[in-house]
């Protein structure tokens, strides 16, 4: 390696510069170490994306062999409430890069204020759920042995009843999907939490945020996972 | 405001430009919610995933950051996510899509 003696010397000037405690002794620059924790998030959601993409592409095979059974079991699922999770998610998103916005510029209370609103919009989204999953147990819509599906008319075919257990199909997709979207909130609400407990010990300084920065990658995946699964589950032929 | 002149920090947007995506995914969440109320016939579908590819893209461009993104490595890594995925639906609707359902 005939770049290790000048890497060490930019790695020493960097240290005798800057006396950076958060930069690693691996790493030659701030520069470099941020790269690297980017880089290593966005590789931990392209695995994700194939985890995620599995079940979509088993979402589209069974859309697309049982239609009608999909449409009448979708539309039983309350579509204000899922808009209204998919507008608090968009909005915890805004509060997470206002969040790094503030910690790139010093401004503590607001990066704090913006920490702990992204949390109240991710355990507002976690409770609208849990009003959604109630209905979906009330109705015995939850597939198992007390699932029940029986005469919901097919939207647009008036008479003619959907499969019950296509429709529980639907279901299982629905809680599957949702449910492993709601397990990653919840995983976002402890990653949030350690950020607000870094931010609060002040932590985090304009050249130094990249928890936030990593932090805040993973919560507008989750948040984008959404913007999918909304029409997908909740808005199947909605017009009849 | 002027916040992109903060020295070292090129990967930020301005606070307007947050707003303003902000803004748009809002119009699109609603507007997507309303196009599905209007038939369209077979493009309802086409449609919803049009309005929620935008915004996801939205996200990941501004919120992300992606458009700053300088990183060729980061960049590769983006663009072979969306083709294995790809691979993935693609060639399990070709055999799906095409076999006769009873």
């Amino acid at each position: 390696m005939p770049d290790s003696s000048t890497a060490a010397a930019v790695h020493g000037e960097a240290h005798a510069e800057t006396h950076n405690p958060a930069l690693l002794h691996h790493f030659a620059t701030e520069e470099q170490q941020r790269d690297a924790s980017n880089l290593g998030m966005w590789i931990f959601l392209a695995t994700e994306v194939m985890f995620f993409g599995g079940l979509f592409c088993a979402y589209l095979i069974y859309r697309l062999k049982y239609f009608g059974d999909f449409a009448a079991a979708s539309t039983s699922i309350d579509a204000a409430l899922g808009g209204t999770n998919t507008a608090v998610l968009i909005c915890s998103s805004l509060t997470v890069v206002i969040a790094i916005w503030a910690a790139q510029r010093s401004r503590r209370a607001l990066m704090i204020a913006m920490l702990v609103l992204t949390m109240l919009f991710g355990l507002t989204f976690l409770g609208i759920k849990g009003v959604e999953y109630r209905d979906k147990f009330v109705e015995h819509h939850v597939p198992g042995s007390s699932f029940s599906f029986e005469h919901e008319e097919i939207p647009g075919h008036p008479g003619e009843y959907a499969n019950p257990q296509h429709a529980q199909i639907f279901f299982a997709l629905y809680f599957i999907m949702t449910g492993l979207h709601a397990l990653h909130m919840v995983v976002g609400l402890g990653i949030f939490t350690w950020l607000l407990w870094m931010a609060w010990k002040g932590r985090f300084t304009p050249d130094y945020h990249t928890p936030l920065e990593i932090g805040g990658l993973y919560w507008h995946f989750v948040d984008i996972i959404w913007i999918y699964l909304f029409p997908l589950l909740y808005l199947i032929d909605r017009h009849r | 405001m002027s916040e992109d002149s903060t020295s070292g920090h090129s990967k930020s947007s301005s606070l307007t430009t947050y707003f303003a995506v902000w803004i748009a995914l809002l119009a699109g969440t609603l507007l997507t919610y309303e196009a599905a109320k209007v038939d369209l016939g077979v493009f309802n579908a086409a449609v919803a995933l049009i309005i929620a590819t935008t915004k996801a893209l939205l996200v990941a461009l501004f919120f992300m950051h992606l458009r700053h993104a300088s990183e060729k490595l980061l960049k590769l890594v983006v663009i072979s996510t969306l083709f294995f995925l790809l691979i993935l639906l693609a060639l399990s609707m070709a055999d799906y899509g095409t076999r006769a359902w009873s």
